[in-house]
């Protein structure tokens, strides 16, 4: 191939990679969407939760030598408990308080739990298994590393999973219903509190499992915390409170980042997903998805 | 085991305070099985309060809320909601982008068994569940609030008279022994307040549901209510038959001369 031809087979391997990493985004996103469309609070604490069931994960699996499957069901279960546990001991006190000051929290919390984090296990690097197949998949000419590809149908079947449960489900549906309107669900019998309690949950065990397949694609450090922050562009762009919209933004921002990376470097990759957030949001401010926010003056 | 002759529902000596203001001082009343009671009085009488301390959401620093026999005042409002108290409420509170039947579904909702976990096998015991609740609204509740045509609808979709019957039909499939409701036609033309009206009489005669109202269309409360209580200034100031609430003269004080001496805060 002469070097002056555009080489579309690069293109294609960009593109087929960004959509898929962009499932994984999407699966870091859920856990941000469930917690605002249930509670109303952006949870700043999001990448803390993916870093504490990778930690979990590691301490079951790595250090206890347990097998995957049950090293995977321990980690969910602890983290469900700190989940519960957050949303009784720090969220719930600040029912009815001003959304700044729950905002407020979560961020305390996220530096609480990375300094808990960094005390118990350490600052350090630590390797972790590889748990998803390396095998790489070839469509033609086109080759995909096997991580990327099990993780989007990992991330795409548990993000249906969700789907179908809040659509379908008496739990799910009376999650939605304390969300849209707390006071009616009560009146109807919905206990409030505990629907919001199994959103934190939720939101935790999807964050673990993001945490935990991210760390075994690349390493365990407590800086995995802050790979969820990069997300907040995709939930932002999606919309805070649509699933829908956490998935389509999630393969957009993947598309982006591949694309930047593979044409324009490592540097570059970092900013263009935040640039065309913003451009998309100044067009669309509640997002792609978003509820619309109707302000009567 | 509840006397048979005691009240359904039974208010006593509520007295209920946000600072230094008084919504309630001191308020008794009582629902009585198969009735249907009304709550009347002036805008900012306290009837709304009154109501939001029935149903849970406030706790009145003293007074008992009894219903059937048991002391609810401490509990939470989704036991109440267990324990047989259905209310609406004075805006339409529907689940906007719901249809009018998953609407309804949601009253029926907390009587089915299903908990987190056994809810995600939808093809067991929870989907047969599921059904049975569908054909009990369907049959029981859809036909009667005759809503048929549109249950299918978006309820943003609906017209506001609709909308207020698609929330009294989900409080009826949440099948309560007591139903209360807060302005059920505030807002109505005539033509819609006159369906209302049969509605809340058919429940109460077809099955047998007591009603707690609160209104401020008198010709609605004196057609329909078997027993009027009369709120002003958070304090019952009389109560009786229609008839003799309409003869009683510090009601029509309350109500006639209310229009500049009483000018209620909002």
């Amino acid at each position: 191939m002469s070097g002056s031809a555009f080489d579309w087979i690069a293109l294609a391997e960009y593109s087929a990679i960004g959509l898929l990493s962009g499932g994984l985004l999407a699966l870091i996103a859920l856990g941000f969407v469930l917690i605002y469309k249930g509670t109303g609070v952006i949870n700043f604490a999001m990448g803390e939760f993916m870093m504490l069931g990778a930690y979990f994960f590691y301490t079951a699996n790595v250090m206890w030598r347990l097998p995957t499957l049950v090293a995977l069901a321990i980690t969910l279960a602890a983290v469900a408990l700190v989940a519960a546990l957050i949303e009784r001991t720090v969220l719930r006190p600040l029912a009815g308080q001003p959304v700044i000051s729950v905002l407020m929290a979560t961020i305390g919390l996220a530096s609480a739990l990375h300094g808990g984090v960094d005390a118990v296990w350490g600052g350090a690097n630590l390797e972790m298994p590889a748990l998803l197949p390396r095998k790489p998949f070839t469509v033609g000419e086109i080759l995909v590393p096997g991580q990327v590809v099990w993780s989007f149908v990992l991330a795409a079947t548990i993000i249906t999973a969700f789907t179908l449960y809040f659509r379908f489900s008496k739990t799910g549906v009376a999650m939605r219903a304390a969300a849209s309107d707390p006071i009616t669900a009560y009146v109807l019998g919905i206990d409030v509190r505990r629907t919001q309690a199994l959103t934190w949950i939720f939101a935790g065990m999807v964050g673990a499992v993001a945490g935990i397949v991210v760390a075994s694609m690349t390493s365990l450090s407590p800086a995995l915390g802050g790979a969820a922050l990069g997300v907040l562009a995709v939930i932002i762009l999606g919309g805070l409170d649509s699933i829908a919209g956490a998935i389509v933004a999630g393969l957009i921002v993947g598309l982006i980042e591949s694309l930047t990376a593979g044409y324009l470097g490592g540097k570059v990759r970092d900013i263009v997903p935040y640039v065309t957030v913003l451009v998309i949001l100044l067009v669309r401010p509640y997002g792609l998805f978003g509820t619309r926010q109707i302000e009567r003056l | 085991m509840p006397v048979a002759d005691a009240p359904l529902l039974q208010v006593d000596g509520i007295e209920l305070a946000f600072g230094g203001i008084k919504a309630l001082s001191g308020v008794s009343l009582a629902a009585r099985r198969g009735e249907i009671t009304a709550v009347i009085g002036p805008n900012g009488a306290g009837k709304t309060s009154l109501f939001n301390a029935i149903s849970g959401f406030y706790k009145p620093q003293q007074g008992r809320v009894v219903f059937e026999g048991c002391d609810i005042t401490r509990e939470s409002p989704s036991r109440r909601a267990a324990l047989g108290l259905a209310r609406t409420f004075q805006n339409v509170a529907l689940f906007r982008g719901m249809t009018v039947l998953d609407n309804i579904k949601l009253g029926g909702h907390t009587r089915l068994a299903a908990n987190p976990l056994t809810a995600m096998w939808y093809l067991g015991a929870a989907r047969r569940e599921e059904i049975a609740l569908r054909r009990e609204i369907e049959r029981d509740v859809i036909d009667l609030l005759e809503i048929d045509h549109v249950r299918h609808l978006p309820v943003a979709a609906l017209s506001y008279g609709l909308q207020k019957r698609v929330e009294l039909a989900r409080a009826l499939a949440m099948r309560p022994k007591l139903l209360m409701l807060d302005e059920p036609v505030a807002g109505m033309n005539r033509e819609e307040t006159e369906d209302m009206a049969r509605f809340i009489l058919d429940i109460q005669e077809e099955r047998g549901i007591s009603v707690l109202l609160i209104e401020h269309d008198m010709g609605l409360v004196m057609d329909i209510a078997n027993h009027v209580s009369v709120l002003n200034f958070g304090q019952v100031i009389g109560e009786g038959t229609p008839a003799e609430v309409r003869a009683n003269p510090e009601v029509v004080r309350a109500y006639l001369g209310s229009t500049v001496a009483a000018a209620v805060p909002a």
